[in-house]
């Protein structure tokens, strides 16, 4: 390990030699807007030379995985050397390289419960970008009650075979390949049958079928699985043993919802100078009393928000974590984040209202903060992480 | 400065506890308010207190104290908030240690701090003349007078300032070349001719005082510092204060809390623990989230005084302003999910509002932290 402080000035020189300028401003004044995000795969169309060189980068130094173990592509780096890197990728308002289910879910999964041979094999292209995956947890019968899930897989000596429906899965329709949650064992209480399955969403049998949201956008899908014939040796961890990797998988999934809340994320351009700019000063204060004391209060939040997201990394490091920190970053992440939508509608007005068109930015700020709605529904809802709170923080009954 | 706590601070976290816990439980406030004690606070747990060097927690070492970090300040204060403890520690060991080691010149410190330290010197900051917070309309005036000042005028909500050895006056110099300058602070022993000071039954149980100064006069060496210094180390004063307030309703809302989630899982009602009903589950969950994200804004606040964080101003509002929200939440649903027994004197819960209430207007409520931290980001 080096010390971070050399680190951080052989990061900066390196960032400086390699982010490309087009990739730093923020993505947009007040909403970052979903086409300037790198997801990679194998069908991916890169929106800039940019974009891609910058990929290129930062996988080859592993840094899209900054804290997995060089053998498996990633950076190496521990865990003060990798905050020294976010710190220097938010100082320049570095966009990212590579956003992906891979990295902020799979691999953790698989770092822990994967043999030898998966990670290898399904790892570094995760670092790539080359692989983009995608979640198959959800079914129509099966939502916050996920363990209820009916999506069966047959053993047939060298291979599964998988039928059955998931729902709301994320971008389903342009993933390579899919970490998929099947009932294994029928007979089994429903979280003893359950276990976790990897296959390429190319598999003869796998359908998608775009949903819309009320944003106007379809990132999910229902996707139908017919007879799928998965190898055996794409099983992560043991037969039936699935449940307690897809709970390991959510505390992360929850922890990168809630990281994305932190202040001044994705370099965002605050509320404050999202109202300075539209609504203006009167002798040096937001025009607006009312909306400026809300304002004040979501920006006070936010901070002991972040303050929190950095407490709980420094616990962790002293081996002193709350263990269900992620539900409570969850809830409260997102629920903040709702209110910021709502206060940006408040702050544009009817002009916030715009739906096509330059001037609206192509309705940039409605559709943000409908799509923000889905913050507290997905990765499990606001009420089920008061559940978990309730029952395991708490520890009251039933 | 990480966010969590160093080996030295987690062991005064530990004596904190213990010590507060077998010696000034809610029980002692009790018993001090129902034998109307004349002075609000046990001299012999001061004593104790100052023994275990916490009058002299923040007072510099070259002047008899530990010098500790202020992160000390704020576990000391959250216990107090835990356990109701009535003392000087606040008012002298925090506000008086904190202006007097700003302020005041070498040769004023010298004399006031090892006092301090040893728990021999109680302080009082006579601030505030009007009902709700505002450091900026200071009335009390300073007329030059002779070698020193003439001081009129009156001041409320002054902790502590009847048992007060000294009394830190912030007065306005009848001079002053605008309303924002000329602000002093004088060092006013008990006995000074023409100084009233008289006790105010509140009803947190706890000290405070009204103030009268009536052509009072003063020597200029009561003046603490040089001219035109006391604005800026009064400011610093407050912030450090309002983190060390927002500590203690920390203090006040967790263990509120604690007591309810103990209540929920005993109550049976329709045959079960009332624990097990939804409704009350999620308003705990809520909550319990409420208390995280205030211990995180005191702790980042307190680290922010030791690291010389220029935002700090900014991060005691976040911090005073989340704890007095977050405390005021706790008090208002521990009282309701205790039912009747809630609203009864046998148990404690409502003298933990009561001391939220104090706390929750001292040195700004959420109002005057929200406006000052828009103001503090420009908008
Ligand atoms: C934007 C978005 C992306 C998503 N992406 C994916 C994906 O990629 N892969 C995937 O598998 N899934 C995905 N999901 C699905 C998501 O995980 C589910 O929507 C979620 O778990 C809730 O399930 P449900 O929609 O069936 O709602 P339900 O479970 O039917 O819930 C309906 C309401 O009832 C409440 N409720 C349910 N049970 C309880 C209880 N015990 N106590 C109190 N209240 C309760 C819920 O909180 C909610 O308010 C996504 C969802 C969204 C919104």
């Amino acid at each position: 390990m080096s010390d971070p402080e050399t680190f951080r000035v052989e990061v900066r020189a390196w960032l400086e030699r390699n982010c490309p300028a087009s990739l730093r401003a923020p993505a947009n004044a007040a909403v970052s807007s979903e086409d300037t995000i790198c997801w990679g795969g194998r069908g991916w169309v890169f929106a800039s030379e940019d974009q891609r060189l910058w990929l290129e980068r930062m996988a080859a130094r592993g840094w899209t995985a900054p804290e997995w173990p060089r053998d498996y592509g990633g950076g190496g780096l521990d865990r003060a050397e990798a905050r020294v890197l976010r710190e220097e990728l938010a100082r320049i308002r570095a966009r990212s390289p590579l956003a992906s289910f891979g990295l902020s879910m799979l691999g953790p999964a698989l770092l822990r419960y994967g043999s030898e041979e998966q990670k290898r094999r399904f790892l570094p292209p995760i670092v790539r970008g080359e692989i983009r995956w995608c979640q198959g947890y959800s079914e129509p019968g099966a939502g916050s009650d996920l363990a209820g899930l009916q999506t069966r897989a047959e053993d047939r000596g060298d291979h599964f075979l998988v039928n059955g429906q998931k729902i709301w899965t994320s971008y389903a329709d342009q993933a390579d390949w899919i970490f998929c949650l099947v009932r294994t064992d029928a007979t089994a209480a429903k979280q003893e049958g359950i276990s976790f399955l990897l296959f390429d969403m190319e598999s003869p049998g796998v359908s998608t079928r775009p949903i819309t949201l009320i944003s106007g956008s379809s990132p999910f899908c229902e996707t139908f699985f017919h007879e799928v014939r998965v190898p055996k040796d794409q099983l992560v961890g043991e037969l039936n043993r699935g449940w307690e990797i897809a709970k390991y998988l959510l505390t992360h999934e929850r922890e990168m919802i809630s990281a994305l809340f932190g202040v001044g994320s994705a370099g965002q351009a605050t509320l404050a100078e999202v109202a300075r700019d539209r609504i203006g000063l009167r002798a040096g204060r937001l025009a607006d009393p009312g909306l400026r004391h809300d304002i004040a209060r979501q920006a006070i939040d936010a901070e002991a928000f972040a303050a929190t997201l950095e407490r709980v990394v420094d616990e962790a490091k002293s081996g002193l974590g709350t263990g269900a920190a992620s539900s409570l970053l969850k809830y409260y992440g997102t629920e903040l984040n709702k209110r910021r939508h709502e206060l940006l509608m408040a702050i544009g007005g009817a002009e916030a209202l715009g739906w096509e068109g330059e001037r609206f930015d192509g309705g940039a700020l409605a559709r943000g903060w409908l799509r923000s709605k889905g913050n507290s529904i997905e990765g499990g809802t606001s009420e089920i992480q008061l559940n978990i709170i309730a029952k395991r923080i708490l520890g009251l009954p039933g | 400065m990480a966010l969590v706590w160093d080996d030295d601070e987690r062991m005064l976290d530990e004596a904190a506890r213990a010590f507060l816990d077998a010696n000034s439980p809610p029980a002692e406030l009790r018993r001090l308010r129902d034998s109307r004690d004349p002075e609000g606070f046990s001299r012999a747990l001061w004593h104790e207190m100052a023994a275990l060097g916490w009058a002299g927690l923040l007072v510099p070492e070259p002047y008899g104290g530990l010098g500790f970090a202020h992160t000390g300040a704020g576990i000391l204060c959250e216990h107090g908030g835990r356990t109701l403890a009535a003392s000087p520690l606040f008012a002298t060991a925090i506000v008086g240690a904190t202006l007097i080691g700003h302020l005041a010149t070498d040769a004023q410190k010298q004399r006031l701090l090892p006092a301090l330290a040893r728990g021999e010197l109680l302080c009082a900051l006579a601030l505030e003349e009007r009902a709700r917070h505002d450091p900026a309309a200071i009335a009390m005036s300073a007329t030059p007078a002779g070698d020193g000042f003439r001081l009129d005028g009156e001041k409320h909500f002054v902790l502590d300032g009847h048992v007060a050895d000294l009394l830190l006056v912030v007065a306005r110099r009848a001079d002053a070349a605008s309303d924002e300058d000329g602000i002093e602070v004088f060092a006013l022993p008990r006995a000074t001719v023409g100084l009233g000071v008289e006790r105010t039954v509140m009803a947190d149980s706890r000290n405070a005082a009204t103030l009268r100064c009536d052509g009072v006069h003063v020597a200029a060496e009561a003046r603490l510092g040089l001219p035109g210094q006391a604005e800026a180390a009064l400011a610093h004063t407050l912030d450090v204060a309002r983190i060390c307030v927002a500590a203690e309703l920390l203090g006040v809302a967790a263990e509120v809390f604690a007591r309810t989630v103990d209540y929920l899982k005993q109550r049976r009602q329709f045959g079960r623990v009332i624990g097990e009903f939804q409704a009350l589950q999620h308003r705990a969950a809520r909550l319990f989230c409420d208390i995280e994200l205030t211990r995180s804004a005191v702790l980042r606040a307190l680290r922010a005084i030791d690291a010389a964080d220029p935002r700090l101003g900014a991060l005691a509002s976040v911090a005073k302003l989340q704890a007095a929200e977050t405390a005021t939440l706790a008090v208002n649903e521990a009282v309701q999910m205790h039912g009747g027994i809630g609203i009864t004197d046998d148990i404690d819960i409502g003298l933990f509002m009561k001391r939220g209430a104090t706390l929750r207007q001292l040195f700004g409520d959420s109002y005057f932290h929200a406006d000052r931290y828009a103001t503090l980001a420009g908008y």
